[in-house]
């Protein structure tokens, strides 16, 4: 396998007593679109100030393409930052922003324009170079902060929450468009969100933070489908979690196991289970409708709470709600729990 | 009776206006912008020298006066020094309103901030006086450059015609450090303002493309601050133009026009040149601050 784009070697960070990053070890691979996704605080904006250099780790080291950068300063270091803000000089125009870092490099006035004039074409804003940056709109300028980092051709580009203020559409058109960016470039991106959709959809591989530690890394899928903790259960989508007494009589085990809604099947309570299939009796405690699919609040025996979620295939409104009350056995295939510890 | 006044008061919002902008208006109007006129009708009439009163008859004479040689040496005496000080006062300012707006925690920050317009507070004739003592021959500034065996250093200084003097309390050196003394905080505290307005994300920007702390200063805080410059070269210069206590306390025989103004509508009773050298700085001012205008210094206040 080849050197990692980036590799955390026993990193933290403590601002006091404060650990915003605690003994984090993670590779990140060459030309991966990699998310670090966490709730705020959980040290995952810490980690990408980091790799750029504007805050240094307590301990550990961290290396970009196998060279211990952990002390470098950030304009010592080949990668670029997309921040949350954009942070685009308002005194300077569209077009000497994008060249800020091949002019401060000394490169020559025409050569600098002219690949300002490709990367305006590589984010769609062509002709846009000699407005300033108040004149731009949110997703515009989101634009122009990806071009000026891209123009210096880092080996890794850091993007700090950067679809965090633009609103749904124009973030789900960013979100693909970001993407296609990626994979025309080639570049590492290492992208940090707090929207585990956001995460879900772009990213090759993704690590949930939690308190400043790494609950998990992987595939959007294994995270998705096999949490590794309660934390990354709950975090990412919805989940049931099991345990204890309940657990037992279910599973023939108290450890705690995770289920997702959707993966819950609702059946009449003389409804006849598979053999793969493990099962529970409750009660429907609460119905909501939400057009495409109807949540289910079910009480099972032992007292705790399972959500279902059914898309309506067939059911209607007034079918779903006179559900309410009723009993009904909850049935799910083995393979779709996921034991997650704790 | 309180309430029916009040809903009386919110249904008329135009004599809320008059009422709140009525005493202010009308001190500007006749007190600061009529005294103004006054000077200026005055700087028109002449004084005859051989019964020394006023002709109130309109003539451009006394302002033909002003472009004497020993008038024109005081303009460009006092503009010099009103350059110079604003220039060293920018200087001063900078790296000290930086710091207090982008390094110092915010407790520091206050404490700063008060070390700063401290002097304010206390007469700034006391202040000057005190200059007077520690400029003075036999003070503390003196001592210390013979502490140190720099006499001649100093002897030196004070040997530079134009700027030299018998000492440096009797010196155009003498009245600069006063003024820049004097007038820094008027500079510290527009910078400072627009430092804060600096996003610290944009000085992380300029590093991660590349540049290096000179680069950024120069390409970035600079840039950003420059406003905050001009506002507060605005006091300094606008200060300096008009002051007479400071040339009169540490200056020598040669005038600032806050002097000739003084000794001319006082001891002279000559008003018509005193009002025709006033007409000086506000011109100067008024293009000034049209130049500033320009270059966002409004903003930055």
């Amino acid at each position: 396998m080849s050197t990692p784009a980036i590799q955390f070697d026993k990193v933290s960070r403590h601002f006091g007593e404060v650990k915003a990053v605690d003994n984090a070890s993670l590779e990140i691979r060459d030309g991966e679109f990699f998310s670090m996704l966490g709730p705020s605080g959980s040290g995952k904006t810490t980690c990408l100030r980091m790799i750029a250099g504007f805050d240094r780790p307590t301990s550990g080291n961290i290396f970009l393409y196998g060279q211990d950068v952990s002390n470098l300063p950030p304009y010592e270091r080949d990668v670029n930052t997309v921040f949350q803000d954009y942070a685009l000089f308002p005194h300077m125009t569209i077009e000497d922003n994008i060249a800020y870092g091949l002019m401060v490099k000394g490169m020559a006035k025409a050569a600098r324009y002219k690949q300002v004039d490709n990367m305006l074409d590589l984010v769609r804003l062509p002709g846009f170079g000699y407005r300033k940056p108040s004149q731009l709109s949110g997703g515009q300028r989101q634009r122009v902060a990806l071009a000026r980092a891209l123009i210096n051709h880092p080996k890794v580009l850091l993007l700090d929450e950067p679809l965090g203020a633009l609103d749904l559409k124009l973030r789900q058109q960013m979100q693909i468009e970001l993407k296609a960016i990626q994979k025309r470039v080639g570049i590492t991106f290492i992208f940090v969100t707090h929207d585990q959709e956001e995460a879900l959809t772009m990213s090759d591989r993704i690590a949930v933070f939690n308190e400043g530690k790494i609950e998990q890394v992987g595939t959007p899928s294994e995270i998705y489908e096999r949490p590794a903790s309660p934390f990354v259960a709950g975090f990412v989508g919805t989940s049931n979690l099991i345990s204890g007494e309940t657990a037992k009589r279910i599973t023939g085990s108290e450890e705690m196991f995770s289920i997702r809604p959707e993966k819950i099947h609702l059946d009449s309570v003389n409804g006849k289970s598979h053999k793969d299939m493990l099962s529970i009796d409750g009660v429907v405690r609460d119905v909501v409708y939400l057009g495409l699919f109807t949540r289910y609040l079910v009480e099972i025996a032992g007292g705790s709470d399972l959500v279902v979620v059914v898309q309506n295939l067939n059911t209607t409104s007034m079918d779903v709600l006179s559900a309410k009350g009723q009993k009904v056995r909850l049935h799910w295939h083995k393979d779709h729990i996921s034991h997650v510890g704790g | 009776m309180l309430n029916r006044l009040s809903t009386y008061l919110y249904q008329r919002p135009k004599l809320i206006l008059a009422l709140l902008l009525g005493p202010p208006m009308i001190y500007m109007l006749v007190v600061y912008l009529g005294s103004l006129f006054l000077l200026l009708v005055n700087s028109f009439f002449y004084l005859e020298e051989f019964t020394g009163l006023v002709v109130r008859q309109f003539t451009l004479r006394t302002y033909l006066q002003l472009f004497s040689p020993t008038n024109l040496g005081i303009f460009g005496r006092t503009v010099g020094m009103a350059m110079a000080v604003t220039i060293a006062d920018a200087i001063i300012a900078f790296p000290l309103a930086y710091y207090i707006a982008k390094f110092a925690s915010p407790r520091l920050k206050t404490y700063l901030y008060i070390a700063v317009t401290l002097p304010l507070w206390s007469s700034y004739l006391v202040r000057v006086y005190a200059w007077k003592l520690i400029l003075a021959k036999e003070g503390i500034v003196s001592w210390f450059f013979h502490l140190f065996g720099l006499q001649p250093v100093l002897d030196w200084i004070l040997s530079i015609p134009s700027i030299g003097g018998s000492s440096l309390s009797l010196s155009p050196i003498g009245m600069f450090i006063a003024f820049c003394y004097i007038w820094l905080p008027y500079m510290i505290v527009p910078i400072q303002t627009a430092l804060e307005r600096v996003p610290k994300s944009l000085l992380e920007a300029s590093s991660d493309l590349g540049a290096n702390a000179a680069q950024t200063f120069r390409n970035v805080i600079l840039p950003l601050a420059f406003p905050g410059v001009v506002a507060g070269s605005i006091f300094t210069f606008s200060l300096t133009l008009g002051d007479f206590i400071v040339p009169q306390t540490l200056g020598n025989s040669r005038f600032f026009i806050g002097q000739a103004v003084y000794s001319y509508q006082g001891t002279a009773g000559n008003i018509p040149l005193a009002a025709a050298f006033t007409m000086g700085p506000v011109i100067i001012m008024i293009v000034y601050l049209l130049v500033a205008r320009k270059l966002g210094a409004f903003d930055a206040l």
